[in-house]
């Protein structure tokens, strides 16, 4: 069959896949220092998960198993949920979640390419609003918690839901600082008390900020390899910072500074990690602009004004919704073109 | 002066890739010549428009440089015999085109003895622009850098075309390619002179070369070459595709082409270097066009460039270059982002084959089976054209011509550039090339469907306007009879033979036409059983009259000579049938004859 | 209770009114129905559908006599069309009215022909060139393959040659890329 052309400069699907892997290392290696191993199990779960429901899935349709499987998409997809789930929620959530996320949100459309939304953020929104209390398991900080839970603790109750020495869960987890905010402002107190709680390092919650660092580091290196381009970072960095900015500038007592909403929650996994998943984004440079400004907005006023404490996942799925419109409207000039 | 310092300011086009280039290859070595090929088979489409009219007949002598075709209509080149030989054959032979199709092709045995044609050079400084124009439309020189346009007509102008800018294209962004490097290193003069032609024809002010960066020593020929004239040459960056025209045009003048204009349309006209070179020598020798170096090279013993005779078989060209290396599984003409498969072995060298490479897997791996299209837009970023590649892949894979068509799918250049860098191994651009395909098939439908409309409307509206007439006619008759009929009203008994012999007329009328059309349907069964006996074809020839016999007989001589052979051995079987098929109809006939006669 | 009433009425009256101002300042001024069928529809006025041509065939189907799938020359692509601009399921050609066959092209074997110009009568877009005893030729740009010359001609003279392909009318073909390795016997 006549193929030119005859040479190809570019790297694999599974070659981009794993060098996100590898950029998701820095945070996932702090994330162990701060809050304990807990999140490699969840991690090792879901990679199986994913791997062998990717399988299942892939023998279901007639398709061929190796090549999709070796892409490593669904690992990505994997991990990425498993960041975003605590880490001391019971073994099943991660396995469901992740199932949803593959067989749901990603094969039934068709898979690798085909999935108008982003999986790991549907599996995610599908848990939280499924198991609205579990998902609130979030470790305390190794540095801050009461009893410090040790790795072997974390797997046994992950499967078994036991806690050595009778210890109550909640001596071992803490609200997030978002869930910590968002609680004690309806409580009416201002945030410069808020801030003084030890729960808050410098400019996220202490030791998650490290965590955030990581990502931003990950994310650095991912652009750097041109994997992702600096659109869809910066516009979503940008835009919340410049909506966090302009409250914030309002009414400083009530809405938390920009730095603070950069660096905590999961803005800096989705800016370089989840919104940047090219099959279920824009592929236009000025698309991407408005489509990662979209999700800065939104998130910002799900935390502020909606009923959840991070809204980065509903925030990517609604813009999800209307990538198809950002792209036909969008386009850019072609050469020769008036406009 | 500094060899890459420009004059001028170099813009930048949207995309573009970085293929790795592999031209030193064929540029050890100086332009070779090959020694005469056993036979050189011409196609008669070797350019874009109308297939020239072919001239000569089978064992025609012919001497170097004889028209063997002429140009038919305006766009069209002529093509001339490359060498002193015999016409050995006009037939449908492979033709290098990625169909494999084939196609009427003029086959020459060499004599050996190179004898020329009396070559006519022309002072074209001194001769009519238009005269000039004309002589060019004999010389087949064609666009040689690939797209084979028939340069006659791009210079069509009085002087007065309204060009003030010419680019002459010495880009040669392809890997691989290095035909027009080796000609800016060893003929520089010859191309600034092929140069100056083209803008006295044109009129042109301005005269602006662009070359890529990787070929110093040509840069500095024609640096040289150029010196004491007012042309320009302009050193652009090494990025693929930047000898597309449009795109040169852009880097070197900072000018968008609008897409439904031509060049001309803005005062600009592109020329390849070797296109320019052939303009020389048609009007400073008198040769028409009949070789162009070609670059040899890939899997072969010593790469090189040659100075091929059109026609001259590929595999000539290859033992030139120290034969195909081990390994070799076929051969690709043009470069390897643009260039097709070669159908087989058995091709001629055209005025288009400006690469030749030997396609081994070492050279270019196979590439793993495509993945879904994960929408990445690396494609989007490399199009030199700004076009969505991921878009137009989504719509041509799912027959969505329509919107293949809205986001602008024929302003795309075919150059590679989107699939050289897809992660999925997408193969693009054969998706746009069989959209492409399928839209211009199905807009030359819906013209013939529309023609086809207004055609049975016109006879529609002719039937009813003839059965008008006829009653009008019938009414003008119905009135004249009755008049006469008024006054031998009282004989009523005559009226009716008047009418009756007007029905009587018109029944025998119809009874004589009926016997007239059953005797030639007799004559014609007869005629066929005949035929099919004596084994001779009915040359339907009998009421001829003898001028039109002998006309019809020269028609048959002439079509014989150019090897239109006469109707094929199948239908002396279908003869056979139906001489078979008469007399079973007849038998059946006795048959059911005698079975009536029993009852 | 009161207030929702009003609040519902209200939306109710300023939706209403947007809707109908919607619909008069964004009609789209079309072709009448039978004029868009009849664009779809090929052209070869075979009477393969039953209808003596495209233009009254295009008729019985706006006025639902006929069904969609009655044209074989506009294939399953032509069916398909008819099936979005009308709104209906789209269902095979009825193999009652033919197959789906590639475009030919009429020819007449001029040895043969006696110049008896049933052809040309029955010609539907005039594509045969000749008179009364004097040699009939098919123009072959005209022809759209309808047939109706061929049973007429009472000698037998007219066939059917399929259109040929050339490197002018080549298409490049649909890219079929190898997933799997095909167990050829």
């Amino acid at each position: 069959m006549n193929r030119s052309p005859y040479i190809s400069e570019a790297p694999s699907v599974s070659n981009i896949m794993f060098k996100v892997l590898v950029a998701l290392v820095p945070g996932i290696v702090a994330y162990v220092w701060i809050f304990g191993g807990g999140v490699l199990i969840s991690i090792a779960l879901a990679t199986a998960t994913a791997l062998a429901s990717e399988a299942v899935m892939l023998k279901l349709r007639k398709r061929p198993i190796q090549p999709f499987l070796m892409d490593y998409s669904a690992i990505v997809t994997a991990w990425l949920l498993a960041l975003a789930i605590p880490p001391l929620a019971p073994w099943w959530l991660i396995v469901v979640g992740t199932l949803f996320a593959i067989v749901i949100a990603k094969q039934l459309y068709g898979g690798l390419g085909y999935n108008p939304f982003n999986p790991a953020m549907i599996g995610y929104a599908v848990l939280l609003i499924s198991f609205p209390v579990l998902m609130t398991k979030w470790p305390a900080a190794l540095s801050l918690a009461q009893t410090k839970l040790s790795f072997a603790d974390q797997l046994h109750y992950i499967f078994s839901g036991i806690l050595p020495q009778d210890l109550k869960i909640d001596a071992v987890t803490s609200a997030t600082p978002l869930d910590y905010l968002k609680t004690q402002l309806t409580l009416k107190h201002d945030i410069a008390s808020i801030k003084a709680a030890p729960l808050f390092g410098a400019l996220g919650g202490k030791g998650g900020e490290y965590v955030t660092f990581a990502y931003l580091f990950g994310g650095i290196y991912l652009w750097q390899q041109k994997i992702i381009s600096w659109h869809l970072p910066v516009a979503f960095l940008g835009a919340l910072a410049l909506i966090s900015g302009v409250f914030w500038g309002i009414n400083p007592a009530h809405f938390a500074n920009p730095l603070f909403h950069l660096f905590s929650g999961a803005s800096m996994l989705a800016a370089f990690f989840i919104i940047t998943d090219p099959v279920s984004g824009p592929t236009t440079p000025k698309g991407k602009l408005y489509f990662a400004a979209g999700i800065g907005i939104i998130t910002y006023l799900i935390r502020v004004y909606g009923g959840y404490p991070d809204g980065v996942a509903f925030a990517v799925i609604f813009m999800n919704i209307c990538v198809p419109l950002i792209d036909a409207h969008t386009q850019p000039r072609v050469f020769g073109h008036e406009k | 002066m500094n060899a890459l310092v420009n004059f001028t300011k170099i813009f930048k086009f949207h995309g573009g890739v970085h293929p790795p280039e592999n031209k030193a290859q064929s540029t050890q070595h100086t332009i070779g010549q090959l020694p005469l090929p056993e036979k050189l088979v011409l196609p008669l489409r070797q350019h874009v428009g109308n297939i020239p009219k072919i001239k000569v007949n089978i064992g025609d002598k012919v001497l170097k440089g004889q028209l063997l075709a002429e140009a038919e209509g305006t766009v069209s080149a002529a093509i001339h015999a490359p060498t002193s030989g015999t016409v050995s054959a006009i037939e449908d032979t492979t033709i290098p085109h990625p169909s494999g199709l084939p196609d009427r092709c003029i086959t020459i045995t060499p004599d050996g003895k190179e004898s020329w044609i009396d070559l006519k050079p022309q002072d074209w400084r001194k001769a009519d622009r238009r005269a000039l124009i004309a002589s060019l439309r004999l010389s087949g020189i064609v666009g040689l850098g690939g797209a084979t346009f028939p340069t006659h007509i791009k210079l069509r102008s009085d002087g007065k075309s309204g060009v003030h800018t010419l680019v002459i294209n010495a880009a040669e962004c392809e890997p691989y390619i290095t035909c027009d490097d080796l000609l800016m290193r060893e003929r520089s003069e010859q191309i600034v002179k092929g140069i100056e032609v083209a803008q006295y024809l044109l009129g042109a002010e301005k005269v602006f070369i662009g070359i890529e960066d990787n070929k110093p020593e040509a840069i500095a020929a024609m640096q040289a070459a150029t010196a004491n004239t007012s042309m320009q040459v302009v050193v652009v960056p090494t990025l693929y595709p930047s000898g597309d025209a449009r795109r040169l045009v852009y880097l070197v003048l900072g000018q968008e082409i609008p897409y439904d204009k031509r060049s001309t349309e803005v005062g600009l006209q592109v020329f390849n270097v070797a296109t320019v070179l052939a303009l020389y020598r048609y009007f400073e020798f008198g040769e028409p066009s009949l070789n162009r170096v070609v670059s040899m090279t890939g899997n072969v013993n010593t790469p090189q460039n040659f100075e091929v005779l059109f026609g001259t078989p590929l595999m000539h060209l290859v033992n030139g270059a120290g034969g195909a290396k081990l390994g070799t599984t076929h051969y690709i003409m043009g470069g390897p982002m643009m260039g097709f498969d070669l159908p087989d072995e058995n091709v001629p060298i055209t005025k288009a084959a400006n690469c030749i490479i030997a396609a081994s897997p070492n050279l270019f791996a196979p590439l793993p089976p495509a993945m879904p299209c994960i929408r990445c837009a690396r494609c989007a970023d490399a199009c030199p054209v700004n076009l969505q590649p991921q878009d137009l892949y989504w719509f041509a894979k799912s027959d969505n011509f329509e919107k293949a068509r809205d986001y602008k799918l024929f302003d795309c250049i075919e150059c590679g550039a989107c699939s050289s860098g897809c992660p999925s191994n997408i193969p693009l651009v054969q998706y746009y090339r069989y959209a492409k395909s399928e839209i211009i098939a199905a807009d030359r439908a819906k013209e013939a469907a529309n023609i086809a409309r207004e055609r049975n409307d016109f006879r529609l509206a002719r039937i009813e306007r003839e059965k008008l007439e006829r009653a009008a006619k019938h009414a003008e008759r119905a009135q004249a009879a009755k008049s006469e009929l008024a006054p031998a009203s009282e004989t009523p008994a005559n009226a009716t033979p008047e009418a009756n012999n007007h029905a009587d007329s018109g029944d025998a009328q119809k009874a004589a036409k009926q016997a007239a059309i059953a005797a030639a349907i007799e004559r014609a069964k007869a005629a066929k059983a005949a035929a099919a006996v004596s084994g001779e074809v009915p040359k339907n020839v009998v009421e001829t009259t003898p001028t039109v016999k002998a006309e019809i007989a020269e028609i048959e001589a002439r079509r014989a000579s150019v090897g239109l052979t006469e109707k094929p051995a199948a239908d002396e079987d279908k003869q056979a049938k139906i001489a078979a098929a008469i007399a079973r109809a007849k038998a059946a006939k006795a048959a059911a004859e005698a079975a009536k006669k029993q009852e | 209770m009161l207030t929702a009433l009003y609040i519902m009425l209200g939306l109710a009256l300023a939706l209403g009114i947007a809707l109908g101002y919607a619909a008069l300042k964004f009609k789209v001024e079309g072709d009448p129905l039978i004029a868009r069928i009849d664009a779809i529809l090929p052209q070869t006025q075979c009477g393969q559908c039953g209808y003596p041509g495209c233009k009254p065939y295009a008729t019985a189907i706006a006025n639902g006599e006929a069904d969609i799938n009655q044209c074989p020359p506009g294939g399953d692509a032509g069916v398909r069309a008819l099936a979005d601009l009308m709104g209906m399921e789209y269902k095979p050609l009825n193999a009652e009215n033919g197959v789906e066959k590639p475009k030919a092209v009429a020819f007449i074997d001029e040895d043969v022909c006696i110049g008896c110009t049933l052809c040309i009568q029955a010609c539907p877009v005039d594509a045969i060139l000749g008179a009364a005893k004097h040699m009939h030729t098919i123009i072959a740009s005209e022809c759209t393959g309808c047939e109706l010359c061929v049973a007429p001609c009472p000698v037998d003279c007219i066939t059917m040659e399929p259109i040929a392909e050339t490197p002018d009318n080549w298409k490049w073909r649909y890219p079929t890329i190898p997933i799997k390795p095909v167990m050829t016997s």
